[in-house]
């Protein structure tokens, strides 16, 4: 009988636990792994995938979707919704992005993203400016490995 | 002294048990709307005669638009491509791979366009055509801005019932 109400306690705690860790990934930050060289050398600068960086992403910007040009962000991709891609906005609503053949003014409600490393980047020159909706969150940190510990600016 | 610091002590004790209390509630919310069900408040003429102008109290679901189980006919709440603060309700017309055909501009002119929907995108109308933006203005809608299925009208009492699918599921 004592065993099983201490299952049943650890259970409800591991699980309100695992609760009001959700809500905060959700609402207030999360910290993810980016993966691929797409923003070298501001994430991922050597190639080997072991030490990829690990950043933490704030959720307190879709709150009101206010991003400013400069913003790294975490979104998913407007063809493959499940997968995510962290780029930096370079064009904000309104603003005019000069790609290879024409300027493109970006629409309202969307932004242009690009990869800092544009050799090797699928982002808005492929797929074209992203609704703001698709947005994730902001990164703001980079928090592992120690040694690449920094603050990413606007 | 000793009365005072177990004050304190009960103060603090208290403090931390209604904080844990609220913490729990507000994820157990946030969970529950964000993965399960939400309710959500529909006005506008863009859905007559399926939601009402001047409002109506719908329940929404999570599980069907993560799992990718949407149909054509079903009405779902997505987030505006022009602008995310923006929740607006819509219908699914078409799917990935469908041929859509629309008038440009009914007030202009008869001049119609075919668009062939992109893959992992709908597409989405107003059940009253004629005062709905939808794609046939912002264009095909990214899975990644639909954020639940409506299934039923709550309130006002006498609209309560599921809602419909326009015989659009084959």
């Amino acid at each position: 009988m004592g065993i099983q109400t201490l299952i049943w306690q650890v259970t409800k705690k591991a699980f309100t636990g695992g609760i009001i860790g959700l809500t905060i990934s959700d609402r207030f930050c999360s910290v993810v792994p980016v993966r691929g060289d797409s923003m070298s050398p501001t994430f991922n600068p050597q190639r080997d995938s072991y030490l990829d960086d690990y950043v933490l992403v704030d959720k307190f910007c879709l709150k009101d979707y206010k991003f400013a040009r400069g913003d790294v962000v975490v979104f998913s991709s407007p063809s493959h919704y499940k997968e995510r891609y962290i780029k930096r906005i370079v064009g904000m609503p309104g603003e005019w992005i000069s790609s290879t053949e024409d300027v493109i003014r970006v629409p309202e409600g969307h932004c242009w993203v690009e990869g800092d490393n544009k050799a090797s980047s699928l982002d808005s020159r492929t797929f074209g400016p992203i609704p703001l909706g698709l947005i994730g969150g902001r990164v703001t940190r980079v928090v592992w490995p120690p040694q690449r510990l920094s603050k990413i600016g606007g | 002294m000793g009365s005072s610091s177990s004050f304190w002590n009960v103060a603090y004790r208290q403090a931390m048990k209604s904080g844990v209390f609220v913490a729990k509630v507000y994820s157990f919310l946030h969970v529950t709307t964000t993965y399960l069900a939400f309710p959500a408040v529909a006005f506008g003429p863009s859905m007559i005669p399926t939601l009402h102008p001047s409002g109506n109290v719908v329940l929404a679901e999570r599980i069907s638009t993560r799992s990718r189980k949407l149909s054509r006919g079903d009405v779902i709440v997505l987030q505006s491509p022009e602008d995310p603060n923006k929740i607006p309700i819509k219908r699914v017309i078409g799917l990935e791979g469908d041929c859509e055909s629309f008038v440009v501009d009914p007030e202009k002119n008869d001049e119609s366009r075919t668009i062939v929907v992109p893959k992992g995108h709908v597409w989405v109308q107003g059940d009253h055509t004629q005062n709905s933006r939808d794609s046939r203005i912002f264009g095909p809608l990214p899975y990644g801005l639909i954020r639940g299925r409506v299934l039923w009208r709550l309130w006002p009492f006498q609209d309560f019932g599921p809602i419909d699918d326009h015989n659009l599921k084959k």
